[in-house]
């Protein structure tokens, strides 16, 4: 292709400009990468310690208090959905702990492990002991175990005002700590008491009940989507299907305004790269007038001439991603690398998407091949006739 | 008429849209095939002007060029672009090489720009033209680190490389020494000889405009003279 052929050369025989064009698109696209990956994985980093361990989708009764007996049957919608990917049913109840003539009020839940573990990674989070194997057995938080002094193995009663649980649980219940976990939320640590289904049933002095279904979904951000489709599927005013979007709006909005960002400073890059290739392609044009008049003479048409500089567009494009890519790269490696924590873990957690670097890879290229366009065109109205006149 | 390559009827040019200069007025020439003319005239006599339309490089205000019988006042841009590949070459004064690419690149050009593969035949050609003007040894410069002599001398093997029919020169020794001038005007004439190649090249020297079988001489934009051998 003699248009690609030439545009080469044209690029090659300036190569200090052609490589400093490059380098150009290249620095615009890298800071479009590490922008990029670096907003996606601060997000990352953030919905995963907001809610990655928690329900993001939660079905209740909408009255508190309450019981759902045809559990089976709402898992059974919750499997038929894409989205979700765990489930677990929890019966809790407020209490009271009673030990050692201390109290503090605690939230029982009644936990089951295999479907629970997915959401919660229990076993991750145990600092000491074992999960509860057996009816009575209880994983307490860190600050509960430090506060009241407990020991692995020590026994507490589980006191039902006679007020709560409708006047007909079970007054005092005595369990037996087998684990201790640490979620790192003082919130937790200090309240949630973890046990087995069957234990907050005797304790409830309930049948076969549930007081919610807590999942967890793959697009956490399609989550609201998946609790209506879930509410619809349900249908029963009685129960309510609550995303974690509907809890956290500020933090929703934090992302938002995020991911708003990172998107003008993306767009403001790219509109950078385009305007430069322009005007320094368009004084390319100027440059190379000479050429195309001399290659117009011989007969080159105005199509083949104005696909020179096409073709520039898209080899500065293709060089520029390249280097962009690279660049961006090399910027994040180094930040995750050497920019640590104490603890080993990266100051800036970042999120290398490899579609998200093809795309900006793709963009340059595009804004390339687009802003050559311009002079793509000045180069039909150059004129032989002023190209000779002026040698 | 049929041996006629090249016809001008009636033509004229007029520069300008606010203030119009006409420099060409009322045109009638025709050139016949395999024939060695020149143009002489002053500066400012309208001889360019008369060249590059003839070229299709530019085109009159008023009347019709004909190339091979065909009116080019009727081609679009790109069958003006066909036919001036094909038909005419170039020797413009300042040589107007590419200066990117080497001399057997410059040379080549119009073929690729034909859009014909270099094949072993071409390149055969393209050497013969090079040994031709002789530059064999240096085929393989950059056009930018040559002689201005070696520079025109690649302009003309260039020219001659789709073996066009008509080559239109423009002061084509302008800028060389008159050892090397006296030079390319053999060259010319040897190829002219050689390829039956017809020549209109312009000149502002007498002595070399004596050696063509034909002298115009253009004054204030008419034929002032036509003498033929």
């Amino acid at each position: 292709m003699l248009s690609f052929k030439i545009a080469a050369r044209f690029l090659k025989s300036s190569l200090g400009q052609t490589i400093l064009i490059i380098i150009g698109i290249g620095v615009g696209v890298s800071v479009q990468v590490f922008i990029g990956s670096l907003i996606t994985g601060l997000q990352k980093s953030l919905v995963d310690k907001t809610i990655g361990s928690s329900s993001q989708v939660t079905v209740a009764t909408a009255e508190d208090g309450g019981y759902i007996a045809n559990y089976d049957e709402y898992i059974a919608y919750i499997d038929s959905i894409d989205n979700f990917q765990s489930v677990a049913k929890i019966v809790e109840t407020g209490s009271v702990l009673l030990y050692d003539a201390k109290s503090k009020s605690i939230l029982v839940r009644g936990m089951d492990f295999t479907g629970s573990e997915s959401i919660y990674d229990f076993a991750g989070k145990l600092t000491a002991g074992r999960l509860p194997a057996a009816d009575n057995e209880v994983l307490i938080g860190k600050t509960t175990f430090e506060d009241l002094g407990f020991l692995l193995g020590d026994t507490f009663v589980v006191y039902m005002p006679p007020t709560t649980g409708g006047g007909t649980a079970v007054e005092r219940t005595d369990v037996t700590i087998v684990g201790v976990f640490d979620f790192k939320v003082t919130a937790i640590n200090d309240a949630w008491v973890i046990t087995t289904i069957p234990t907050v049933r005797t304790i409830l002095n309930v049948g076969d009940v549930v007081t919610a279904i807590e999942t967890q979904v793959t697009d956490v951000f399609a989550s609201d989507v998946s609790a209506l489709q879930l509410a619809t599927l349900i249908n029963d005013d009685a129960i309510a299907v609550v995303d974690w979007k509907s809890l956290n709006e500020e933090l929703l909005s934090g992302l938002n305004g995020q991911s708003a960002s990172s998107i003008m400073i993306q767009v403001f890059v790219t509109l950078s790269v385009i305007l430069g290739i322009a005007s320094v392609l368009a004084i390319t044009v100027l440059q190379k007038s000479k050429q195309i008049g001399i290659l117009k003479a011989m007969g080159i048409k105005d199509g083949q001439a104005s696909l020179i500089f096409l073709f520039e567009g898209m080899i500065l494009g293709v060089f520029g991603a390249l280097v962009g890519v690279g660049l961006g790269l090399g910027l994040a490696v180094s930040f995750t690398t050497f920019a640590l924590n104490a603890d080993g873990s990266p100051v800036v957690p970042l999120f290398i998407d490899p579609g998200f670097i093809a795309l900006s890879a793709l963009i340059a290229f595009s804004s390339a091949s687009l802003a050559s366009l311009i002079p793509a065109k000045r180069s039909t109205r150059i004129s032989i006739i002023e190209v000779i006149k002026n040698g | 008429m049929a041996d006629n390559v090249i016809e001008l009827r009636g033509v004229e040019k007029v520069y300008g849209t606010a203030i119009k200069t006409k420099v060409l007025f009322d045109i009638q020439l025709a050139f016949e095939k395999e024939s060695f003319n020149s143009i002489i005239g002053q500066s400012g006599s309208g001889k360019s002007t008369l060249l590059n339309i003839i070229g299709t490089l530019d085109r009159p205000s008023a009347g019709t060029v004909l190339v091979n019988g065909v009116d080019t006042s009727k081609l679009s841009r790109n069958k003006l672009a066909e036919l001036r590949n094909r038909t005419i070459g170039f020797i413009f004064q300042f040589h107007y090489l590419l200066p990117e690419f080497t001399a057997f690149e410059n040379v080549l050009m119009p073929v690729r720009i034909a859009g014909r593969p270099i094949t072993p035949a071409v390149r055969a050609r393209a050497e013969e033209l090079m040994d031709l003007v002789g530059l064999t040894k240096v085929k393989d410069n950059l056009a930018m680190n040559m002689s201005g002599g070696q520079q025109q001398r690649t302009a003309i093997a260039r020219a001659l490389m789709n073996q066009p029919e008509i080559i239109l020169a423009d002061e084509p020794t302008g800028n060389l020494d008159s050892d090397t001038t006296e030079q390319v005007y053999d060259l010319l004439r040897e190829i002219n000889r050689k390829f039956k190649t017809t020549f209109i090249i312009i000149t502002h020297d007498r002595r070399i405009a004596e050696k063509a079988d034909r002298i115009v001489e253009i004054k204030d934009g008419r034929v002032n003279l036509d003498i033929r051998k």
